[in-house]
């Protein structure tokens, strides 16, 4: 009836973990019985849960990035301090336990922290800054969203009913196979990812088609703001890489759970085949996630530098340089594993071309701010903090892409600290300057500039601390995930490197300190105008928040950075533009598609794990029964009246008249 | 943009201009280009872009199946191999097969785009006979490997052959669940924009199925057996 699924899958012996699990279901269970209780329930479930407005969606992927980043950083700060206890002694992680951890670490980060988070910003500012009102496909999007949290989910149940992967994160076999990991460990990676994945390829599919085929007129492709650029290369990626993911998962799947012979070690299988798909999805997936980065840095520097972005079409041809090379580097992940030198050196070298498009991308930002009134605002800092510690980063993947050195350096600490180095320094920088600039678009307030530059000094001097001791103690010969040690040089090294994670740890609480006090002292903070930062491309052009709308009337775009142009206009003129002639909006229809399809996808994803073959063919019956009630919809969109969205606009246009006015009159005195 | 609505005998044209409503059917399809000069394509065109794209990543996920396809080919570990164990006449009738009702599934399309219901559904049903004719031939193909004791556990090669052509033939299945549910939603709401679009991608995935077929039938069975 229940597969395998019995009370000995529940960890009563360990502590930790069943401690762990109890806080995070106790608070989880009161902010839902705080929601309920309130009355806040109908809200949630019209305006957000139900929602297929890309605004709403971008801040819900954010939220779950965010809590995963915090989760994934939980598991840092457990392997940091485990290791420091672990010098010629146990610890306090049994073996099996500290080889879920380190590979829930590196799964959540990537799949479920940082991917959510670059996702959201993307759905959230591309129609904005493309000028329209929605993705392509919007009830679509509200299905990608809810599979990914669905994989997050399957991910965090892995604390409490039975245990997570002890393969890394990822998981090679044949340590991966049946025969090795008899468990439901990995299961619970493979069906987590492969949900997750359905849900990031559709999303994919949508920004790609929106960019592509949706964009205000007048905004041809090289007028496009490089956000949109870095979107489009990062979503060609994941649909070209995604699906060899997915099918890498499915052969192992199909090995582990119907005894087909693709990775094993007998029968005509052949484990390197594994590694190569993998890291053919894998390479790319690097870039998936630093692309948006770039981008977002890009938007960041060139707001805050006051100038238009240096030598912008060369950033163009180096996000796509980028975008066409990270095919062709992956098997710089296994040099050591015998393709021979001939297939190493070739290797060796595209994956040295790919620092070419990267430094033209780098000179291209200091050029940027090179003689611009540069704002020193939380964003900006994060950016430049970027600039300056990603290229220690890419130096140290250009030293790791020479064969003969990868050799010594291997999985040792040197190259985690050299993909800590640059996935930190590009993707969760990015991420808080893109948050932190962003959301007063979003939520109509600005976050306390304080807290956040607070945040910001810890978050920086934490991450050195931490990561240089394991550069120096990898050029030792400390090797990956080891449970204890006994080499008394490395020690010192190890324990520097977990007193850098309490710093890191206060740059954290600061993040959370900011988001209360901004939310307390919003007033304060409010922007009316819905151009907090003097921005340059159209997401600044409207409200913040932005009407479920986006624009009164569509924008007419007549060069780059459409925005600038017509508030310079403004400025000069000293008027706002006429005012448009208002028609009536229609609007797509919220639809609880997205999460009735995620709530039958967790019971697929857990019934596969633990074989509960009805409730998984329930599932499947239950998620095509939605699509076809979706389908059979005779309304599916409604219209907002002309008047309604006069009314609103007008809104705005007077702060931003107030806003024009206001500076005149200080110019003027 | 002004209005023309004021002038007696003018409809607008792009009272819709984002083409996320109910006038995006078609209306003002040859001035958006797409390509940024006249603003976001009509729904028609975003849809089958937007499905288009999502075929691609289906092949390339075919893609990963056939290169381990073409790696694992010779893992045989002393069992049959493909000269063995294939059957051509079996694999030329289901050809044929997929072949007619790709072309049935054509005629469903003029007759949609000629709104002539009784043919549209009478194509769409051949189409089903005939895809559901070339899974009935294919499923008999596996019993036959699995009673012979080639099911897909034997060795690497028949891993990577069932798992090729059986991706294939669940991709068919679910056409086929899609093809039900089209020729359902035709009947009881008709010719509506919405549902046209989604015959369309139908049409389009049952022609890319095609495409990957042909693929399959070069890589796996002729070239399989040429190893």
């Amino acid at each position: 009836m229940l597969g395998k699924l019995t009370w000995s899958a529940i960890p009563f012996d360990q502590p930790i973990p069943l401690v762990a699990a109890a806080l995070v279901g106790l608070v989880l269970l009161g902010v839902i019985a705080w929601v309920v209780l309130a009355g806040y329930f109908p809200y949630l479930w019209r305006e957000w849960i139900t929602s297929v407005d890309h605004k709403r969606i971008g801040v819900m992927y954010v939220l779950l990035g965010l809590v995963m980043l915090i989760r994934g950083f939980s598991d840092a700060i457990l392997m940091r301090s485990h290791q420091a206890l672990a010098y010629n002694a146990p610890g306090y992680l049994p073996p099996e336990h500290y080889d879920q951890i380190f590979s829930a670490h590196g799964t959540i980060m990537i799949f479920f922290g940082a991917m959510p988070f670059m996702i959201g910003l993307m759905n959230f500012v591309v129609p904005l800054q493309l000028g329209v009102r929605d993705v392509a496909f919007p009830t679509l999007n509200s299905v990608s969203f809810w599979l990914t949290a669905t994989g997050a989910l399957l991910v965090n149940v892995s604390l409490v009913i039975g245990e997570f992967a002890r393969t890394g994160w990822w998981p090679s076999p044949p340590l991966s196979e049946i025969t090795y990991s008899p468990g439901v460990g990995v299961d619970y990676y493979l069906w987590a990812i492969q949900i997750s994945g359905i849900g990031t390829l559709m999303s994919g599919v949508n920004l790609v088609t929106t960019i592509l085929k949706m964009r205000a007129p007048g905004m041809s492709y090289l007028r496009m703001p490089m956000f949109c650029w870095t979107a489009l290369a990062s979503n060609l990626l994941i649909i070209a890489a995604f699906p060899i993911l997915t099918a890498t998962l499915a052969m192992l799947t199909l090995d582990r759970y119907l005894g087909f012979h693709f990775f094993t070690d007998e029968a005509g299988g052949n484990s390197m085949l594994f590694m190569n798909l993998f890291w053919a999805w894998g390479h790319p997936e690097v870039y998936i996630l630093a692309l948006p980065a770039y981008g977002i840095f890009s938007e960041v520097i060139s707001t805050f530098s006051g100038k238009p972005l240096f030598a912008y079409r060369s950033m163009v041809w180096a996000t796509l340089a980028i975008c066409l090379l990270s095919f062709t580097v992956w098997l710089h992940h296994f040099f050591t594993m015998g393709p021979g030198g001939d297939v190493n050196g070739v290797f060796g070298i595209t994956s040295m071309i790919i620092a070419v498009p990267t430094g033209v991308k780098i000179f291209d930002w200091m050029f940027t701010m090179y003689g611009g009134r540069v704002r020193f605002t939380t964003p900006m800092l994060w950016s430049v903090a970027f600039v300056v510690t990603f290229v220690v980063g890419g130096a140290t993947g250009v030293l790791l892409a020479i064969p003969p050195a990868d050799f010594v350096l291997h999985n040792s600490l040197f190259l985690v600290a050299h993909f800590h180095n640059v996935m930190v320094s590009a993707v969760v920088f990015a991420a808080f300057a893109g948050y932190t600039y962003w959301f007063p678009k979003a939520f109509g307030f600005t976050l306390d500039e304080w807290w956040g530059k607070a945040a910001f000094w810890f978050s920086l001097v934490g991450y050195v601390w931490v990561f240089t001791p394991l550069y120096v103690v990898g050029l030792m010969g400390m090797t990956r995930r080891m449970q204890h040690f006994s080499v008394a040089e490395w020690y010192p090294w190890i324990v520097a490197a977990s007193l850098g994670v309490i710093v890191m740890f206060a740059g954290v609480v600061c993040q959370v300190v900011q988001l209360v006090v901004s939310i307390r002292r919003r007033e304060h903070l409010r922007d009316l105008t819905g151009d907090p930062w003097d921005g340059r491309s159209l997401e600044w052009a409207t409200a913040s928040p932005p009407p479920s709308f986006n624009f009164a009337v569509m924008p007419h775009v007549e060069g780059e950075e459409a925005y600038w142009a017509i508030k310079q206009r403004a400025r000069e003129q000293a008027r706002l533009r006429e005012e448009p002639d208002y028609e009536p909006v229609e609007m797509p229809l919220n639809s609880p598609t997205g999460f009735v399809c995620a709530f039958f996808a967790t019971l697929v994803g857990f019934a596969m794990i633990w074989h509960i073959w009805w409730l998984a063919a329930l599932g499947l019956a239950g998620a095509f029964a939605t699509f076809v009630v979706f389908a059979w919809r005779d309304r599916v969109e409604y219209e907002i009246p002309a008047e309604a969205v006069a009314r609103i606009n007008r809104l705005n246009r007077a702060s931003r008249l107030e806003a024009l006015q206001q500076a005149r009159r200080k110019e003027a005195a | 943009m002004s209005s023309s609505a004021a002038i007696p005998g003018v409809v607008p044209i792009r009272r819709d201009p984002n083409h996320l409503g109910h006038h995006a059917a078609g209306e003002g399809e040859t001035r958006a280009t797409g390509r940024g000069i006249g603003g976001p394509s009509s729904k028609r065109i975003v849809v089958g872009y937007g499905f288009w794209i999502f075929l691609l990543s289906d092949i390339v996920m075919f893609a990963a199946f056939f290169a381990a396809y073409a790696v694992l080919r010779g893992g045989t570990a002393g069992g049959p191999g493909p000269a063995e164990l294939f059957d051509y006449t079996n694999v030329a009738i289901e050809t044929v097969l997929l072949l007619f009702s790709s072309f049935a599934c054509g005629v469903a399309t003029l007759a949609l785009n000629a709104r002539r219901a009784l043919l549209f559904q009478a194509a769409m049903a051949v189409t089903f006979l005939l895809g559901a004719g070339f899974l009935a031939l294919e499923l008999r193909e596996f019993t036959d490997l699995v009673a012979r004791d080639a099911g897909p556990t034997r060795s690497a090669f028949l891993s990577a052959f069932f798992t090729v052509v059986g991706c294939h033939g669940l991709h068919v299945t679910a056409g086929l669940l899609w093809l039900l549910t089209m020729m359902a939603q035709v009947f009881a709401k008709g010719f509506r924009p919405d549902i046209l679009r989604r015959v369309m991608c139908f049409s389009l995935f049952w022609h890319a199925l095609d495409i990957v077929w042909v693929a399959v039938f070069t890589v796996v069975y002729l070239m399989g057996s040429a190893a």
